[in-house]
């Protein structure tokens, strides 16, 4: 009995529907753009992640099912490595970026100090962004400044000894355009 | 002091990113433009830091008589340095004498960082003409078991904290049978109080790379990855102009120095995640996944990344390769006491007048490194606590502080040495609010792999809140050292295994900074 060529065609029943991309088209074409150039390594999640929050300034939610498609893995996988890491975020950010240090070497000079104060200065928490749109706060652990605390990074420029006094005069600098720097 | 020697007169200013933070570019390019005013030719090196940080930026100038050290130099100190006459060595406030006999330097040894300061970290023929690749030149008149055997001899154990013996895992990799074997550098130094890595990186990217070159043709491992922290961009800059010029000069690629071996090497990020300096988060990243602890066995060194024999080493670990197979594993295994041999680089940091870099043979004492070398607290107060090895590491108090450099010697003080960082306090500290640092930092960086981590962490914090506001203290602090033998004996890696020192040392040692019901007991 042969009644495979009598079966109806097989319909595929998608588990969830997908929602349509948020992503602009251009975001479209530089996580493409991105995932093309890097897909090749071996292990090329973690680059490909670097690739995109430096085009995009943030890694959105809805560049994960790209990327997951480009290189075969699950949405869970991606989202799972985008989560884990610290460095990545999913939310856009200020113009600037200041990390400021939290570890032990910058409490022990006065670093908690510069962490409330900066708080209170920018009127936002860690992982928040000023109202103005300049200048995200993230916390790190450690930036390989320890004799020199308390430390902070905007952008990819150090800076160290700084005093709640510095701290403001640095601030002002992001509002007026500045850092940036190295690469 | 005599004249410059002949030609332009070289002023160094460091390109390190501790120098950077404390305006060492803005007081380089104050340099030129004041040379350029009064038209005096020079040219200007962008060295490595020499590791004395609180003199950053600290600005050499080349005589006959050696190189003279002016810091810490602000821009706006340029022109009375031009006025002075510094660049024929002379006189001025900021001036302090040879950068050699300074003591602070002159009683270093200096193995691993001894071009660090000195040399132009983006000259090869720099690096070439103060003593680089004699190490690799060794090895490729070796045979691999002769290279292994050589790092066996000199004794050298792991830098980045765990202090394994470096030989034995070339010896596991060496044996094991593989088509693709990798080298992994970790220079994903998370640890604060530590910069050493950054500072090798920065100040002499070849000694690495040289270091991991003869890892490769020791073990016959023909790919390498330098794993770095995102934390450090001025690393990535230092090591990616390395690595293109020791690749066109054929230090690296497929015919090292013609002799048909080959070595490809690739940086790679990190994306902050302290868990991944642990090797096998790390090997879990570098391959693209969550940075999650791996089961031991099987040892990366027979399948490590991507399932293939790995070395896996430190940063500093590895640069020190070279000098051994120079200078032979005897000159090395000189250095050092008992079963440390060799020197270690420390990282005197925090509340410290002197902060900066002391490489010394093991044996040093806690003591010398904070008042010899450190010369006491920078707020000029007591110091009472220091927190050794990083955010894992114990807080000693004064009654320590005699404690030799030693592995063994920190072992029996329940502490380690961890990657050499010493985070001074003063008596200003609250030691409870360390203890529960300790515990909120291993609840942020766990991996979330093993439970008494994941949740033992944020435990801890909470059963700490309770004891100190004082809520049956005694119980609290009951539950507290319960709670930590759980970490320390059911933990999968160090980050719960070891999150126990700083909390238990904090508790013991400083007892007073808990609550008063806990001041009543003597501490076990």
């Amino acid at each position: 009995m042969n009644n495979t060529e009598n079966k109806p065609p097989r319909r595929v029943i998608p588990l969830t529907v997908e929602r349509p991309s948020t992503l602009s088209a251009a975001q479209q074409a530089a996580v493409r753009e991105v995932c093309a150039r890097l897909a090749v390594l071996p292990g090329a999640l973690l680059p490909i992640l670097h690739g995109v929050q430096q085009a995009l300034g943030y890694v959105p939610p809805d560049a994960v099912p790209v990327i997951a498609r480009e290189l075969n893995l699950s949405v869970a996988e991606v989202h799972g490595v985008v989560s884990f890491y610290h460095y990545f975020r999913t939310t856009p950010r200020g113009r600037h970026v200041v990390h400021l240090c939290r570890a032990e070497a910058c409490q022990a000079v006065g670093g908690r100090v510069l962490e409330a104060h900066a708080k209170r200065a920018l009127g936002i928490d860690f992982h928040g962004t000023t109202v103005d749109g300049a200048i995200s706060l993230e916390p790190v652990y450690c930036l390989g400044n320890c004799a020199l605390g308390p430390t902070l990074m905007i952008d990819e420029q150090l800076q160290g000894r700084v005093s709640t006094q510095r701290f403001d005069a640095l601030m002002s600098g992001c509002r007026q355009g500045a850092p940036r720097e190295v690469s | 002091m005599s004249a410059a020697p002949s030609g332009p007169f070289k002023v160094y200013v460091p390109r390190d990113a501790a120098a950077l933070g404390v305006g060492a570019e803005a007081t380089a390019q104050a340099i030129e433009a004041e040379a350029q005013r009064r038209q005096v030719p020079i040219e200007l090196i962008r060295n490595g830091s020499r590791g004395l940080l609180w003199l950053e930026p600290l600005v050499e100038v080349a005589t006959l008589a050696g190189r003279v050290a002016y810091g810490p130099v602000a821009a706006h100190d340029v022109a009375s340095l031009f006025d002075a006459g510094f660049l024929h060595g002379r006189p001025h406030p900021l001036a302090h004498g040879r950068t050699e006999e300074l003591s602070y330097l002159k009683n270093q040894e200096r193995l691993t960082f001894a071009r660090v300061g000195i040399t132009d970290p983006r000259s090869l023929e720099d690096y070439l003409a103060h003593g680089g690749y004699r190490g690799l030149g060794a090895a490729l008149a070796m045979p691999p078991e002769a290279i292994v055997a050589a790092v066996t001899a000199s004794g050298l154990r792991g830098r980045g904290g765990a202090a394994f013996p470096a030989g034995i895992k070339w010896q596991t990799v060496l044996g094991a049978q593989a088509a693709q074997k990798y080298v992994v550098c970790n220079a994903d130094e998370g640890d604060s109080g530590t910069f050493s890595d950054r500072m090798i990186m920065e100040g002499d990217p070849f000694v690495l790379i040289e270091g991991m070159t003869i890892a490769g043709l020791a073990t016959g491992a023909t790919r390498g990855y330098i794993y770095l922290r995102w934390e450090y961009p001025h690393s990535k800059l230092a090591l990616e102009a390395a690595i293109a010029s020791a690749a066109a000069a054929h230090y690296l690629g497929e015919d090292i120095q013609g002799s048909d071996q080959r070595f490809d090497l690739e940086v790679r990020m990190g994306a902050g995640a302290y868990i991944c300096g642990e090797e096998t988060s790390l090997l879990e990243s570098l391959e693209g996944k969550r940075g999650q602890v791996r089961f031991k066995p099987p040892l990366p060194a027979l399948q490590g990344l991507f399932g293939q024999p790995t070395v896996i080493n430190n940063v500093i670990t590895l640069a020190s390769v070279p000098i051994i197979l120079d200078r032979g594993a005897e000159y090395y295994q000189h250095f050092g006491r008992g079963r440390s041999r060799g020197t270690l680089p420390l990282q005197l940091t925090g509340n410290i007048k002197h902060g900066g870099l002391v490489e010394k043979a093991f044996g040093v004492s806690v003591r010398e490194l904070l008042y010899d070398y450190g010369g006491g607290s920078l707020s000029g107060r007591p110091i009472r606590a220091v927190q050794v090895g990083g955010p894992l590491g114990a807080y000693l108090p004064e009654s320590q502080f005699d404690t030799p450099v030693d592995y063994e010697a920190f072992a029996a003080i329940q502490g380690m040495l961890g990657h050499g960082g010493l985070v001074v306090f003063d008596d200003s500290v609250d030691m409870a609010a360390q203890a529960r640092y300790a515990m909120e930092f291993c609840a942020i960086e766990s991996c979330g792999k093993c439970t008494p981590c994941r949740i033992g962490s944020t435990r801890g914090v909470e059963v700490i809140d309770r004891l100190l506001a004082d809520e049956n203290a005694p119980r609290q602090e009951a539950l507290l050292r319960d709670l930590c033998e759980t970490l320390t004996y059911g933990s999968l890696c160090a980050l719960g295994g070891l999150t126990p020192y700083p909390v238990l040392s904090a508790l013991n040692h400083f007892p007073e900074d808990f609550v008063q019901a806990v001041r009543a007991q003597p501490s076990a």
